[in-house]
């Protein structure tokens, strides 16, 4: 079947099979191999994109589901300059990040859930990130960079 | 730019990141290869059988499929597991006459597309003849249980008596006042990198072929691979794109790798192999797995007279690394204390489940698991404190190379065991943390507090691992390359290892390339794996800077008619002492270097060696880790965790607290949450992330993590390694203070993972 | 990984759906947020031929108040119900159970009515739902009919639901802003309750549901009973699993689970007072 997604701000039209998983579409018809996955039981988020401005797992979610809509990945979301979001920055600077296979999924999940939260608690950050893993960091980094990104009162609203 | 002062020591932010970050860092499942095939394996449902008949008619015409392979027509030598091991245990990679456990596998099939290949496997039919299961160790040694190997009738499949060890110690208890005993299970964990396992496996022109394998030694799986596809090493070349985690998982070789291998060789097409995350959870090798049998004597006032332990480990179906690792528990069985005598046995055992390997630690998280609860349990038998006790018999501190009386297989290099355990008491509040305790008790409250408290050594570099390649050459344009036989997967070596040619060249770190991980690139490598990177490879870029650098002055000293002493450092080359007008670039100097004449000048300005640390080195610390039992539904919540580290002196602080939180999460999910299962008939029963319970950030708190530094004189680092001391220390004390939370009920030990369940359970009993 | 091969049929409305659905037959499916049926496709534990996509059907996603209750479009999306400000006032249990579904993720895609339809005891907002005595609206092509929570939920992953009918609207009483709790109780934040318990208050009398303590959803009447003969909170709570069969897993046994729903119901009557 044809669909067409706006990816990353741009049209994409492919000609899919219906079983097609959105993360499979992304990373073979796109080629837009950023987006991750790390699981088939949808519990790990490395898929992790925006979908319509929120966090969806892409690999529970059938590219023909995306028809028509928007997806955000982890190569769309720095500036057109290169200027990386406060979220990219923030794991940057506060090495939230190891192996780095988690680490799409985990900025995808941060940037939506401080869209709709954009001044947590590290209750609220941890909770906020309960659907996606990591092996590597115990977390302790990622929850300070997604607190320090919503210092910079740079990451709410806006997406939607 | 000039470098002010020593970049070593700085939290330097890693270079690896900015790719990772804009998704365009590539792991082997993201190349793009082309023409590549996909394949999909058939994997026994049963645990134990006789291989009937396999059916691939209907797979053969499915649509895409160009083939499907049994163990009768694609043709492999099996596999032997670990080199110390007899080959009655060796695995055939596609399964002949038997299979031994959930995963083993029975065919691949190839396609044009993954769905494809997925689609035609699910139709292959297979005949098991149910054969008895054995998923209990003890089980598996009992009187009249059924062979998995024919060759191994006791299924015991290597132990310390096959290494001339594990007899009886005389007389060992005769000093003892008391003998503390227990019974620990290590359970079985998994490794569960990110990113799962797999090959791309191209073959090339003259019978050559590229491997690209998500590996954390890219040497070693060459030397397998080549032997089970037949192919001369030379001819195979071995690559790790980005490498999404391993945890000592990825330094196994994988049977799938020489199925998929040999499969792009029949085909002569390249062929891809992506593992998924259940496949993962049968197929990857797993660790721990011990039943430990202990025993300490102790005189009465907590001073150890004599330790005695017999393990049993898990080696699964097809022993792997796993059927050694016991050795390593022996190794550092006495850990920090004066044990004057230790007696210790050990068999590794053959069950119908997977392969046990490496997990972060390997062996030497179950030696500080026995001895700091067997301590606990004495502790409370003798009425003094933790902490008491653990003092009473720490080795003081020594910096010649020293080792228990009781240890007859380990020397440790430096070590200074009062300072961490000073520094997280200190750090933790213990008298405030035992008022709390008391208050609550007093109190009869449903939330119980626990506090538990571990002291711990390791080894790192293991088992002759302390050895490693390095170069460094410099090019034309002023840049450098580093090259190393380790082989990163997160650990952030291309900033480490940059930060050594700055500081002792000037180069930029920025203008420093890591080449690693590429045979074709690298001559030799033992790979990352125990801890062992920065302390081997990081000395060798260290002095394979040195001798960059004594090269280059010598090249110096000649150009600007000098004398070489006078030559030193300058910004961004080298110049005369105190006239920085007369200096010459790194560029220069690389493009000079040939026509110089100079020794060791006929291939550029470089320099290689193999660094030899002489022997293994060994961290220590302290973890304090604070929990509430909620005892009526039996739930444990971890409230802090305390972990003072000594990896030696520390090169990048930042990246070594990176490898303290990561090592402290899994150490606590192995005390909370983590256990791999079988049922009875040998099917798993956690083989996806739904089931087997990897914690989130939502179940644990933020770490308070600290350093105590006591260099080691066996490396120009003073370093030690620090990869996997966070899981040692943490998994004790975690597991230490959910025990001492249920003292009060008179719970004396209580197995991981410590589930509500299970702790509900304990309360129970103990209630009566 | 990859789920077996099946036909697509969007549906743009709930009357398109019900058509494709009556044309396709029995191993057709319909297919909402997909957080239960796309794992069980991956894992080819579910294999059905044709998928039914509601999750465009806007005309099924609403929550408004009709009056003596409000109705719940099925299609609205578990966020929508979590952060309804009209639930949040007239019917806070609901949108505080939302809350709890799965991750951000999932519930940035999942629906109450998806939630229901899979009939799943271990789900949330099903036993909150029973707990409510709320009232369900099935739609065929021969017409529409309301069935009783509790009626609906009829077995382990099964319910009243036949094969041609779409669950178009959820309706709750008004059960007010405050007066009722959850406790829900896991290994994980994003696990499923190895039990639950979900308390409200209608009518000023305190209804009690329980997630995973048998077959279907589960509402403690003998809780409920004891209660209104004056019980005190600690006494009505120990009947909290009578009656039940639970279930035994990985996680926990028969023993442990009525134990728990007897801690749960405690605690969420305790927290609801």
């Amino acid at each position: 079947m044809k669909i067409s997604i706006s990816v990353n701000g741009g049209a994409q039209e492919h000609d899919v099979e219906p079983r097609t998983l959105l993360v499979q579409y992304l990373r073979e018809d796109c080629g837009l191999t950023g987006t991750k996955v790390g699981c088939d039981t949808s519990s790990c988020g490395a898929c992790t994109v925006l979908f319509e401005g929120e966090s969806v797992k892409s690999c529970t979610m059938l590219a023909a589901q995306a028809d028509g809509g928007s997806v955000t990945t982890i190569e769309g979301l720095a500036a057109a300059d290169g200027t990386l979001h406060p979220v990219q920055q923030a794991f940057h600077d506060k090495h939230g990040l190891q192996c780095g296979y988690c680490t799409a999924g985990m900025v995808m999940a941060a940037v939506g859930f401080l869209d709709e939260n954009p001044t947590p608690s590290e209750r609220d950050v941890r909770e906020g990130l309960e659907g996606n893993l990591c092996r590597c960091t115990g977390y302790h980094n990622i929850v300070e960079a997604v607190l320090a990104a919503a210092e910079t009162g740079a990451v709410s609203g806006g997406s939607k | 730019m000039a470098v002010q002062g020593s970049i070593l020591g700085n939290p330097v932010k890693r270079k690896e990141d900015a790719g990772i970050l804009n998704g365009t860092t590539e792991y082997f499942d993201d190349l793009k290869i082309d023409g590549m095939l996909h394949i999909a394996f058939v994997r026994s449902t049963v645990a134990h059988a006789n291989l009937g008949a396999i059916d691939t008619t209907d797979a053969e015409a499915m649509p895409g499929v160009v083939g499907v392979y049994t163990a009768d027509n694609l043709e492999m030598p099996d596999v032997n597991g670990f080199i110390m091991l007899p080959p009655t245990m060796n695995r055939p990679p596609l399964a002949k006459g038997k299979v031994r456990f959930v995963g083993d596998i029975v065919a691949a099939v190839v396609a044009n597309t993954k769905a494809e290949a997925v689609d035609a496997a699910e139709t292959v039919i297979v005949d098991y003849d149910p054969l008895p299961v054995l998923v209990d160790m003890e089980a598996s040694i009992a009187d009249g249980a059924i062979a998995i190997h024919e060759g191994q009738p006791n299924n015991i499949a290597f132990g310390a008596a096959g290494m001339g060890m594990g007899a009886p110690v005389e007389g060992l208890m005769d000093e003892a006042d008391v003998v503390v005993k227990g019974r620990f299970v290590n359970q079985r964990v998994a490794g569960v990198p990110m990113e799962p396992n797999g090959i791309i496996a191209i073959p090339e022109a003259d019978g050559a072929m590229t491997a690209w394998i998500p590996t954390q030694g890219p040497h070693g799986q060459r030397g397998e691979l080549a032997g089970v596809i037949g192919i001369d090493a030379e001819k195979l070349r071995v690559r790790a794109a980005a490498v999404g985690g391993g945890f000592g998982s990825k330094n196994t070789f994988h049977v799938e790798f020489g199925i998929t291998a040999k499969a792009a060789i029949v085909l002569n097409r390249p062929v891809k192999w992506t593992e998924t995350r259940s496949e993962n959870m049968v197929s990857m090798v797993q660790g721990r797995g011990q039943i430990q049998y202990v025993e300490l004597g102790l005189k009465r006032d907590g001073t150890i007279t004599a330790l005695r332990e017999n393990v049993l480990g898990e080696a699964g179906a097809y022993p792997s690394l796993g059927a050694f690792l016991p050795f390593f528990t022996h190794t550092m069985a006495c850990a920090v204390y004066n044990v004057p005598k230790l007696e210790f046995n050990w068999n590794a055992v053959l069950t119908n489940t997977t392969s046990i390997a490496a997990y972060r630690g390997a062996g030497r998280p179950e030696a500080t698991q026995a001895i700091e609860r067997i301590l606990d349990m004495a502790a409370v038998e003798l009425g003094i404190d933790p902490v008491d006790i653990r003092r009473k018999n720490l080795m003081p501190k020594f910096e010649a190379p020293g080792a228990p009386a009781g240890s007859g297989l380990a020397m440790y290099d430096t070590g200074d065991y009062a300072a961490p355990l000073d520094k997280a008491l200190e750090a933790a509040d213990y008298p405030a943390l035992r008022a709390e305790q008391a208050k609550r008790r007093a109190n009869n409250d449903v939330k119980q507090l626990g506090i538990g408290v571990s002291v711990y050594v390791e080894i790192t570099a293991p088992a002759g691992l302390h050895i490693e390649y390095g170069k460094v050459e410099i090019n034309e344009d002023g840049s450098a390359n580093a090259y190393v036989g380790t082989s990163a997967h997160g650990q952030g070596h291309d900033t480490a290892f940059s930060m050594i040619v700055q500081e002792l060249l000037g180069i930029p770190m920025d203008k420093v390339t890591l080449v690693q991980s590429d045979t074709a690139l690298v001559p030799r490598g033992s790979g990352t794996a125990g801890s062992r990177s920065l302390q081997t490879a990081g000395s060798a870029v260290f002095r394979a800077s040195e001798g960059v650098l004594e090269t280059a002055k010598q090249i110096a000293a000649n150009l600007l008619e000098a004398n070489v002493d006078d030559i030193v450092l300058g910004d961004g080359g080298l110049q005369v002492a105190g006239v920085p007008s007369k200096l010459i670039g790194w560029g220069e100097l690389a493009s000079k270097a040939k026509a110089s004449g100079i020794e060791g000048t006929a291939d550029g300005l470089m320099h290689e060696l193999d660094f030899d640390g002489q022997q293994s080195s060994f961290p220590f610390g302290s973890h304090i880790a604070v929990v509430e039992v909620d005892t009526e539904t039996g739930k444990v919540e971890l409230l802090r965790h305390i972990a003072v580290d000594d990896c030696g002196k520390i090169l990048n602080p930042m990246l070594v607290r990176g490898q303290q939180h990561g090592g402290i999460a899994q150490g606590i999910a192995q005390a909370l949450f983590e256990w791999v299962q079988y049922d009875e008939d040998g099917n798993p029963i956690t083989a996806n992330l739904m089931d087997y319970a990897i914690p989130s950030a939502a179940e644990l708190p933020s770490f308070e993590t600290y350093n105590t530094e006591t260099p080691t004189h066996l490396n120009p680092l003073g370093a030690k390694g620090i990869g996997e001391s966070g899981t040692i220390g943490s998994t004790p004390a975690v597991q230490n203070a959910v025990v001492d939370a249920l003292q009060p009920f008179g719970v004396k030990n209580l197995d991981m993972p410590a589930s509500s369940q299970r702790v509900w359970a304990a309360i129970q009993e103990a209630r009566g | 990984m990859i789920p077996a091969a099946f036909e697509y049929v969007r549906a743009g409305s709930a009357d398109e759906a019900i058509a494709a659905i009556a044309e396709h037959g029995e191993d057709a499916k319909f297919l909402a947020g997909g957080m239960s049926l796309l794992p069980l496709m991956k894992l080819r534990l579910a294999t059905p031929t044709v998928l039914v996509d509601v999750a465009r059907v806007r005309d099924l996603s609403y929550i408004t108040d009709a009056g003596d209750h409000i109705a719940i479009g099925a299609l609205t999306r578990h966020r929508d119900v979590e952060t309804s400000t009209l639930l949040a006032q007239e019917c806070g249990v609901v949108a505080s159970v939302a809350a709890q579904v799965g991750d951000n993720q999932v519930r940035h895609r999942g629906t109450i009515g998806g939630s229901v339809a899979h009939g799943d005891a271990a789900s949330d907002l099903p036993a909150a739902l029973v707990a409510l005595d709320a009232t369900f609206v099935l739609r065929s092509g021969s017409g529409e009919r309301t069935i009783g929570a509790s009626d609906f939920f009829t077995g382990f992953l099964e319910t009243a639901l036949n094969a041609d009918e779409l669950l178009t609207e959820i309706r709750v009483p008004k059960a007010g802003a405050s007066g009722f709790n959850f406790q829900k109780f896991n290994r994980r934040a994003q696990d499923w309750a190895i039990v639950g318990a979900v308390v409200a208050t209608v009518d000023g009398a305190k209804r009690v549901g329980l997630v995973n303590m048998g077959n279907t959803p589960l509402r403690a009447t003998a809780v409920e009973a004891a209660l209104a003969s004056g019980a005190s909170i600690a006494d009505a709570a120990l009947s909290a699993a009578d009656g039940c069969e639970p279930p035994t897993d990985l996680n926990a046994s028969v023993e442990y689970r009525e134990h728990l729903a007897r801690v749960l119901v405690r605690r969420a009557l305790e927290a609801s007072a």
